[in-house]
């Protein structure tokens, strides 16, 4: 297949989980469409490194998954302490920074 | 062949994807996202990326989306939403993404790069294994990869202090009004309230048992303006 | 030692007695203050009477020198600020009259105010005083001048309001300054009329500017900048409309009104127009105009004086009177003779205030001629000084003020045409003051005696068991900003005692140097400043003189003689003459209403343009258009800015990727 057809897919799914960002409430469906939209990323890092033919697209890809492993799990951290001071887990109630 | 597993591959990504964003029970959610990553994988394996679609399977969909099941058990489905909010924002989300992918089909289908319309490079054997991945990282981006595992502890470590329980303090345990924002000074330590005389020391008022301060509501000290007093000499 | 030497050194020498009072005023203690300010005085006394006499040993045609220290601001034509003085035989003049009187009266004030708190104080603002008096006789520029008559109202305002916590006092003080700064402007303001054509700020140089016809097509400038000098030395030397502050000004102490306010700070008005003489006299409207008010004046102050109980404010009003005399006189011309009762009234005003003081201290503050009476057995040192000083204002040969008074006289009617209204007036105001000294002097020492003089007779000084305010009966104490509480009379003070006895020779002998017919002392000595004048060598003529030598002495005894019926051998009569001339009576007592109209006309006007300011232009344009409009418009746009931070978590979210696409479409836009 065609390198642009891969691109195409990564951009869908980019931009359904940016969709899925704006939409849901809870954040860890939140977290996981972020989840979504580095994967495309990924994606579109292998489809180029294929396209160049080295490697740097795939130790790039590499980081991205080390990176959203971080992410991951501080991410989580967060919403397990705001669960378990007994806020509500819905990003529309946790507006404290209202200005 | 590779086109038939290409669509298929594709479509379980995307559909993988509407999943996540549109099934309401987060745990459904999360496992939406395991399928998809198995069909991201299956296109790396076509992109020939078979260290990478290995290190996908296992880690991410393998270690951290398991990490994800846990918590998600943890913390439940989520509370019936209190107030119904951003109904507005769901327009903006349709049309920011319908615009957005537009936009990124256009850049991709419109560009120049002749590449992108072909198979890629020639295919070198090698590309792809682990051992041109581990040759890379640890010559051309070895820098990347130290600071990559020093991002990996600096995530453990926070963690860890996100999660652990604070020394018996609750929220209701501190008052966080402003009124004890301000310490109660000392006097004589030369504050501007003193220097105009609004606060005296106590011995003026004649007698040292009561002392100079008063508290209202608030609980703050009430100050009161200092009377003037003729004095003789020039 | 040159004559400008002379000169600075009778400045250096009060300037450092203010400083070492004023600074150094704890090192000092009680005594050391009032030797020092005294001594300082006298030195500068000393240094006039040195400056004198090299002065006459030039040549007649060269006394008039300048001297400068530092060019201050000289740029060019027009402005050239230096801080200079001029010594001439008029600057002189004013020296010796002004360090000669100042010398006596520090004398008496050491004495007099020994029971005060702020005694260095006083003598600190009494030498600042006398040091701002002469930087204004002394100065050889406008700017000096300016400067002077600037200070002299500032010493006068400190002074005046000496008894600070008196709110009566203070009152008066502030009083007494705003009119004086009026005066100031017109003084300033008259300045740059004239220097405008002048082209000089050095008082020599615009006489000679003058001369060689700078003001030459220009005549209406040269008569608005005399106006306006005028309209200064109104202020200061408190003529119609400007002199309200006079009488107010009495709230000071005793010693201090005879200072400023007899002697020396009043006669600055005098001064000026004598100084100024070359410019006024090209300006005659100027001149006529000081003349008519200065008669205008002495028959108004004249006739209040007749009515008033408070025995300050009568002479306050004698004094107002008097200077009416020598401000006509210098209108009219007659320079000399102005000058000559400047220095007689020196003398015999300061002597009635320090008697009039003594009378005080026997009172126990009190200043009420309703309270006074039979003083004459208990205080007959002060009684003499009063007879002296009276005998002397009244006009009454052989004393001073008999030649001073009838050289003025003699010279308005020798103008002849209007100013014989003049000359009628200015006798009937020798009349005036007859009656009203010398009702004060019997109704004060003649009579029955009081309960203080019958104390005073057994030896016993009365003694205020409340200290009050004599003015409006308020209680007060005796700690400092308030009088002292030991009061002295001269009997008993010797320093008192010196300075009147000296005063009163100077009053009694010192028409002796200008007695008509018979020598001209003055006229001489001051004749190469008045050289210039085109009055010079003018002289009344000799019928006009005998007559008015032979009518002044018959209406001073005419009005001690009427005086005497009414308040000694008819001790009811003032009251009947008060019910028969009711209307007038009235008309006196609320001294012509002058205070009401000037609150009328100028103040309330003034008050309302300032609370419409506040309440509207301030309020509304200022502060609510400009200030809160400027706040307003920042808090909006600010609200405006703040309604981004809603705290959504999704909002940002979708701010971040709309911003994202809206980017993206532009690369792809200009990428083509």
């Amino acid at each position: 297949m065609a390198i642009d057809w891969y691109l195409i897919v990564s951009a869908l799914i980019f931009c359904i989980g940016a969709g899925g960002v704006l939409v849901r409430r809870n954040p860890l469906v939140i977290l996981l469409c972020l989840e979504l939209m580095l994967n495309a990323a990924n994606l579109a890092l292998i489809a180029f490194a294929r396209m160049h033919g080295n490697s740097d697209g795939q130790i790039f890809a590499l980081i991205v998954l080390v990176v959203a492993a971080c992410e991951v799990t501080v991410g989580l951290g967060l919403i397990v302490a705001i669960f378990r001071r007994r806020l509500p887990v819905d990003v529309d109630e946790l507006r404290e920074l209202q200005g | 062949m590779s086109a038939v597993i290409f669509f298929i591959a594709a479509i379980g990504a995307v559909a993988g994807a509407i999943g996540v964003v549109a099934l309401r029970n987060p745990f459904y959610s999360v496992l939406a996202l395991v399928g998809h990553l198995l069909s991201l994988a299956a296109l790396f394996l076509l992109l020939r990326a078979e260290f990478v679609a290995a290190a996908q399977v296992v880690v991410y969909a393998g270690a951290v989306m398991v990490l994800y099941l846990f918590v998600v058990s943890y913390i439940g489905g989520g509370a019936r939403p209190l107030t119904p909010g951003g109904s507005s924002l769901r327009a903006v989300a349709g049309f920011a993404m319908l615009a957005l992918f537009v936009e990124l089909a256009i850049a991709v289908l419109g560009s120049s790069l002749k590449a992108v319309s072909g198979d890629g490079a020639p295919f070198v054997p090698g590309f792809g294994t682990p051992e041109q991945i581990g040759e890379a990282l640890l010559t051309k981006f070895l820098f990347p990869f130290e600071v990559a595992s020093l991002l990996l502890l600096v995530a453990a470590v926070g963690a860890v202090v996100l999660a652990r329980r604070r020394g018996g303090t609750t929220l209701e345990d501190e008052i966080r009004d402003s009124a004890h924002w301000i310490t109660p000074r000392s006097l004589f330590s030369g504050t501007m309230a003193e220097a105009v005389g609004a606060v005296r020391p106590p011995h003026e008022h004649g007698d040292p048992g009561t002392a100079a301060t008063d508290e209202n509501e608030l609980g703050r000290p009430v100050v009161t303006p200092a009377g003037r007093e003729e004095q003789g000499g020039w | 030692m040159t004559t400008t030497t002379w000169g600075w050194l009778v400045l250096a020498f009060p300037l450092a007695g203010t400083l070492a009072n004023g600074l150094g005023y704890k090192a000092l203690g009680r005594r050391g203050a009032g030797a020092i300010g005294t001594l300082a005085i006298g030195l500068a006394f000393a240094c006039a009477l040195g400056a004198l006499f090299s002065l006459q040993g030039h040549a007649s045609d060269h006394r008039e020198l300048t001297s400068s220290l530092w060019d201050y601001a000289v740029t060019g034509p027009g402005v050239d600020a230096k801080l200079s003085i001029l010594v001439d035989p008029l600057s002189v003049y004013m020296m010796l009259v002004v360090t000669g009187v100042s010398t006596l009266i520090h004398l008496y004030s050491v004495s007099y105010m020994s029971g005060d708190r702020g005694y260095a104080r006083y003598f600190a603002y009494l030498n600042f005083f006398v040091f701002s008096m002469l930087v204004l006789v002394l100065g050889g520029n406008f700017l000096m001048l300016i400067v002077g008559w600037a200070f002299v109202g500032a010493a006068s305002y400190l002074l005046i309001s000496f008894w600070y916590r008196r709110g009566t006092a203070t009152q008066a003080g502030i009083k007494a300054f705003v009119i004086n700064v009026v005066g100031d402007v017109g003084l300033v303001l008259g300045t740059f009329f004239i220097l405008r054509y002048s082209g000089t700020l050095d008082l020599l140089g615009t006489f000679r500017a003058a001369d060689g016809g700078a003001f030459a097509g220009h005549q209406g400038a040269l008569t608005a900048g005399c106006l306006l000098l005028l309209v200064g030395a109104f202020a200061k030397s408190a003529q119609i409309p400007l002199h309200t502050w006079l009488p107010d000004a009495m709230e000071g102490p005793t010693p201090v009104s005879s200072l400023i306010h007899a002697a020396t700070m009043v006669t600055a008005g005098v001064y000026l127009v004598a100084r100024m003489h070359p410019l006024f006299e090209r300006a005659p409207a100027a001149a006529d105009t000081a003349a008519i008010v200065g008669c205008a004046t002495l028959v108004v102050a004249g006739t209040i004086g007749l009515v008033m109980t408070d025995i300050k404010r009568v002479i306050a009003y004698s004094t107002m009177s008097q200077i009416g005399y020598m401000i006509m006189a210098v209108g009219a011309g007659g320079y000399v003779a102005g000058l000559f009762h400047l220095m007689t009234h020196a003398f015999f005003k300061a002597l009635l205030f320090m008697a009039a003081g003594s009378i005080i201290g026997a009172m126990a503050g009190g200043q009420s001629l309703e309270k006074m009476s039979g003083f004459r057995r208990a205080m007959p040192f002060t009684f003499g000084c009063f007879v002296v000083g009276g005998l002397a204002l009244s006009g009454v040969p052989p004393f001073s003020g008999f030649f001073s008074k009838d050289e003025i006289l003699a010279w308005v009617g020798s103008r002849g045409g209007g100013w014989d209204v003049l000359y009628v007036l200015g006798y009937a105001g020798a009349f005036l003051t007859a009656v009203y000294t010398w009702r004060m002097i019997f109704r004060a020492f003649f009579g029955e005696p009081c309960a203080e003089a019958k104390e005073l007779e057994h030896g016993h000084l009365a003694h205020a068991e409340v200290p009050t305010n004599p003015a409006n009966a308020e209680v007060e104490d005796t700690d400092v900003g308030f009088p002292g509480p030991e009061h002295t009379i001269a009997e008993r003070a010797l320093p008192m005692k010196v300075s009147m006895t000296l005063l009163a020779i100077g009053a009694t002998v010192a028409g002796l140097v200008q007695i008509p017919h018979v020598d001209h002392v003055i006229t001489t000595f001051l004749e190469p400043t008045f050289a210039d004048s085109k009055w010079a060598g003018h002289e009344p003529s000799n019928g006009l003189v005998n007559f008015g030598l032979v009518i002044g002495t018959v209406i001073a005894l005419a009005g001690i003689a009427l005086a005497y019926r009414v308040w000694v051998l008819k001790p009811g009569s003032a009251a009947a003459w008060r019910a028969r001339f009711a209307p007038a009576y009235e008309l006196f007592v609320n001294k012509w209403w002058f205070d009401e109209a000037i609150d009328l006309l100028v103040v309330r006007p003034f008050a309302a343009f300032g609370n419409f300011s506040r309440r509207t232009f301030e309020r509304v344009v200022v502060e609510g258009t400009l200030v809160d409009g400027t706040t307003s418009v920042v808090r909006a746009g600010s609200a405006a800015v703040r309604a981004i931070q809603t705290g959504f978590l999704r909002y940002y979210a979708a701010l971040l990727l709309l911003g994202g696409a809206a980017v993206l479409l532009y690369f792809l836009i200009s990428a083509g």
